[in-house]
Parts: C-alpha cells; structure tokens; sequence
C-alpha cells in the first residue's frame, strides 16, 4: 500500500476546488489508470466510477496489490467494455488511498497527514475533481460512463452536473439517495473502526499503525450487505471449515466466519481506516433530489444523455424499487433511458461477478451506443 | 415484417413521439425509428426481449404494463401502441385508462374472437378455438378476456372512448371498418387494430 508507487499515473490539479463543505483544495493530486487507446475521432473514450473500496486499476492486474482489476469480468481485451476497441479511463477518488488526495496525505498547513483535519468530502466533489481529468486528457465527450453502487451514484451526479458530457451513461445498482438502511449499515461500518483504539480519533498515522481490528469489522460489515440470504446460504450453509464437528470456541468453525474473517484481514494490507469513513460519509450524505429544487425530475431535465439503468433482483443494499425510481424520473423529464433488471441470487455483488446476463446487456448497449455516437459525430 | 405492424406504421405520422407496451424484440420501433424518424420507447417484461432491444439500440424499460404504467407522466407520448396484449391483463379496462392518459392517441390490436373460424370451431366442434392467431389450448393461454372487434367498438362507445379509425386485418388484406359494415368484419377479420383517443 505505496501511494508514491511509480505505477501510479497522476494528475497534479492546480486549479481550486471549492468543496461542498465550504473548504477549497489546490494543487492535489488525482490518480487515475487508462486501458486501450483514444482514437482519432475521441468517439471510444469510456470513464468508470469506482465504488467504496475500489481504485483506478479496473482492468488487468493491480500493479501495487498485484491481484487483479476489480472489474476483470467487465473490462479488457475481447470483455463487455473491450479495450480493444475503447478507451477507458478510471480515477481514484478524491478522500481515497490509492494516490488521490486523501486523509493519508501530507497536510502542507502542518506538515503532518491530515486524518480528521481533511475535509468532509461529497459525491459531488469527487465527480468535479474527475471532469478536470477528462479535460486535461482532451475528451470533450464520453462515448460511455458507467459505475455501479458508489460509482453509479457519482455517475448520476456526472450527469446532473455536466448534462452534455457523456453520450450515454449506465448506472448499475445504485441509488439517487442513501436510504436509512444504507447509511445505517455504513454507520456501523464507521463505528467499527472508530471503537478500535488503535483508531486513536484518526491519528493512528502517527504511529504508522492501522486499526485493523475495527477495519476488518467495517469490511466483514459491507460483505454481508454485497451477498444475498439465497446465495450466502448456497455458497456456505452450515458447512465447517476444514473440520468434522464444532470445536466448542470462538474460532471460525463454520465456513462463512472464514470467509468474512479472510475478507476483513486482506482488505486491512490494501486500504486506509480513514479513507473509509471519508467515502462512507460522502455516500450518506448523497441526495441528488436535494441539490435540485424540483426533485430528481430537475436534476435530469437538461438531459441528452442516453441511459441504461441496471438492477440486480437480490440485491437488497440498492434495490431495484430504487433503481426503478431513478428511471421513473428521468422518464419523467423526458429522457431517453432503457432498465432491465438481472435475475440472479449474487445480490449487490453481481456487478463484479461473472453474470452472464448481466455482461451481455452491458455489452450490447456500449456497442449500439457506439455506433449511434459514431453517425452523430459523423452528422 | 408482420402486416400488422405496417398498418400500424401507416397510422402513425413522422417525427412523433410513440410507447410501444409489450415491445417485444423491438421490430416495430425499429421500424417506426429507422423508417418514420420516431422517437421510440418501449416497456417490456421478457428479459430475453429486452436484451434484443438493448442490443438493436432501442430504448427500453423491463417492467409489466400491468402494474408499471404509471411511470409515464400524462400525455407524454404522441402515441401509445398496445399490440395483441390488451385481451391477457387481468384488468384491460385499466390499462386502457392507462394508455389514454399517456399517450394523445391510442392504437390497439386484438385478435379478433368473432373471426368465423372462431366461431365455427366452438359452434360445430363445442371446443375452445384454437387457430393461428389464438395458439393456445384453454388451460394455458394467456388470454384470460378475449373480446371481438365488435365488443371492442361497443366498449369505447359505452366509455365515451373516441374511436379514429378502425382497420380489419386478415392475411394480406386490409379494410377499414365502420359502424356500417362492422357485422360482417366482424366475421371475417382476423385482427382488429384501432386507432381511438
């Protein structure tokens, strides 16, 4: 986990940024990843939003982790979104910690890492910090953004900040506005990392500790929500780990403590306790209806983007009542928006995961999409 | 291309707006887009259908006209198509209430119940019809109202529904109807597509 990595690509933002919270950053750097090549024409870039705990390395492997892109399924040579043939681009968020701006950083007030003093962050501070990005990389317009969960929350704010910047938009399994139950399950995400008091109210930096303990909770917390009952049942059942009977402890005797123990500990070796509660907070605080007067009819009304909105049938952290709702807005302000929902028991996960159903659909639009930007280029 | 979806093609005019409920794989947006300049959309509960659309680059929303209309605000859409689906809704009056209120006009086909060989098959046979049109055996058709293109012309009547134009379909050949010649149409259409709203 070097964020001074020299595989890091980085954009130095001079111009200020004035943030939500009322604060300003300048001069910060925004990490990004490119996959495939920018054509002639600039009709085949497509830009990625990533979600809570991913970063800018959506395809091949991960130079700092060395495992692969967390969006493999989806995006490289011969995949739904082919790098053969697009250009897509991905960038760390800003409150992240895989070279973005983020509460690791160095201070310049006082030369120490920021941790709680970085400024509260939003959805839409991050969005803003990436359209700088597609400027410096002289894209005018996307050919195709998409994102799912957070991602697909920043691509929604994409949209309604910059109406004319992208063909066509997917947003996958997301929402419009954090409901009670997301923010509630985020909260315990937080207070997980906050109890462990190595936490130290964020100043755990210096002592060049991690909180790993309560991390690895926040992470075992958001996997149970990515899974669905059916398929977490089908997946582990009742089944033991690697023994005949109960040990009668608290060890992980059953399968499914194995798992959410493996997956708390190695999410502890690739991310930072802070960046957690920063990014966690933006999404809560993430209510697109609410920064426009009107509603959410108001905040797509200058719309000439072309959207496919996907939901997943179990997924119950953004479920596709509230998936459907953002179609029935931009239905309602008249824009031009396809839904389909995919059947499957993978829940909110399934974006990542191999669902066949759910890679062709993806692949189908970017490619018809592709061709209807390519003739009003042409035109 | 299916007759009857040219004929509903000739209804509708150039550049408009129009909803295709029950879309299908999208062939006749596709043919209202790429031939008339329409603005198509479409609502459609099959996933492998809404994969095709997706695929042809039509937009399309993957839902049930039954339950999910109310999505489309008021006299959003030029026109509304509804094609030879009205007869499978538990509630078709609703529905129909529905399709009026989105759309300035309506165009609705139903496979018509009192073509003769519907009627004969249940008059000399005493069995449920079974023809090219009406596929299905009793026990699993999804047409749980079946009307004919006379009930469908006294229920607008009755509704205060105004009825624009009427056209008879059977094979190839098509006619107009009106309240004139409606009984032997009646008889002798396989299909009913209205033109009301």
């Amino acid at each position: 986990m070097n964020s001074k990595n020299e595989n890091i690509k980085k954009l130095v933002i001079s111009k200020p940024l004035k943030l939500d919270c009322g604060k300003t950053i300048n001069n910060f750097p925004l990490a990004y990843e490119t996959y495939g090549k920018l054509n002639e024409n600039k009709d085949n870039a497509v830009l990625v939003f990533h979600a809570l705990t991913g970063d800018q390395f959506v395809a091949g492997t991960n130079p700092i982790t060395n495992k692969e892109g967390w969006w493999v399924t989806a995006v490289g040579p011969g995949k739904a979104i082919d790098t053969n043939k697009y250009f897509v681009i991905c960038a760390n968020v800003i409150g992240g910690c895989m070279g973005s701006l983020g509460p690791r950083d160095l201070n310049p007030e006082t030369k120490q890492p920021y941790g709680l003093d970085f400024p509260v962050i939003t959805i839409k501070d991050m969005v803003r910090a990436q359209e700088t990005l597609l400027e410096y990389l002289g894209i005018k317009k996307l050919l195709c953004a998409t994102g799912g969960s957070m991602g697909g929350m920043q691509l929604l704010q994409f949209c309604a900040t910059f109406p004319d910047k992208t063909f066509s938009a997917i947003p996958i399994a997301c929402s419009s506005s954090h409901s009670a139950q997301n923010i509630a399950l985020n909260e315990l995400a937080r207070q997980a990392i906050m109890a462990d008091p190595v936490w130290d109210k964020g100043k755990y930096f210096l002592k060049n500790v991690q909180p790993k303990n309560g991390l690895a909770v926040a992470r075992m917390v958001g996997h149970i929500s990515y899974l669905s009952e059916k398929g977490m049942q089908e997946k582990f059942g009742r089944k033991l780990q690697e023994k005949a009977d109960y040990e009668f402890s608290f060890n992980a005797d059953f399968q499914v403590e194995s798992y959410l123990r493996h997956q708390g500990y190695a999410f502890v070796e690739r991310f930072d306790a802070n960046s957690v509660l920063y990014i966690s907070r933006a999404m809560d605080y993430f209510d697109l209806s609410k920064q426009f007067k009107g509603g959410l009819v108001e905040a797509f009304k200058t719309q000439k983007t072309k959207f496919l909105i996907i939901s997943f049938s179990s997924d119950w952290l953004y479920t596709t009542k509230e998936n459907k709702d953002i179609v029935i807005a931009l239905n309602s302000s008249g824009a031009d928006v396809s839904f389909s929902e995919i059947i499957t028991d993978k829940g909110h996960d399934s974006f990542l995961l191999h669902v066949p159903e759910f890679l062709k659909t993806l692949k189908s639009f970017i490619d018809s999409m592709h061709d209807k930007f390519k003739n009003e280029k042409r035109i | 291309m299916k007759k009857e979806f040219k004929v509903i093609a000739e209804l509708i005019p150039n550049n408009t707006r129009v909803l295709d409920v029950g879309c299908g794989d999208g062939s006749l947006m596709n043919l209202l887009e790429k031939e008339k300049n329409i603005e198509v959309r479409g609502l459609e509960l099959n996933q492998d259908n809404v994969q095709q659309c997706i695929h042809k680059g039509l937009p399309v929303i993957q839902g049930n006209a039954e339950t999910e209309l109310h999505q489309f605000p008021n006299q959003s859409f030029d026109y509304v198509v509804l094609s030879q689906t009205l007869q499978a809704f538990y509630n078709p009056e609703k529905v129909l209430k529905e399709l009026l209120r989105i759309g300035k006009s309506v165009i609705i086909s139903i496979p018509n119940f009192g073509y003769w060989k519907v009627r004969t098959k249940l008059l000399f046979f005493g069995k449920m019809p079974v023809t090219k049109t009406l596929p299905n055996t009793w026990y699993n058709t999804p047409n749980l109202h079946m009307c004919t293109i006379k009930d469908l012309f006294n229920f607008c009547d009755e509704k205060n529904i105004n009825i624009k134009k009427v056209v008879g379909v059977n094979e190839d050949h098509t006619s107009l109807i009106k309240r004139s010649n409606l009984e032997i149409k009646n008889l002798f259409s396989k299909l009913g597509i209205f033109l009301i709203g």
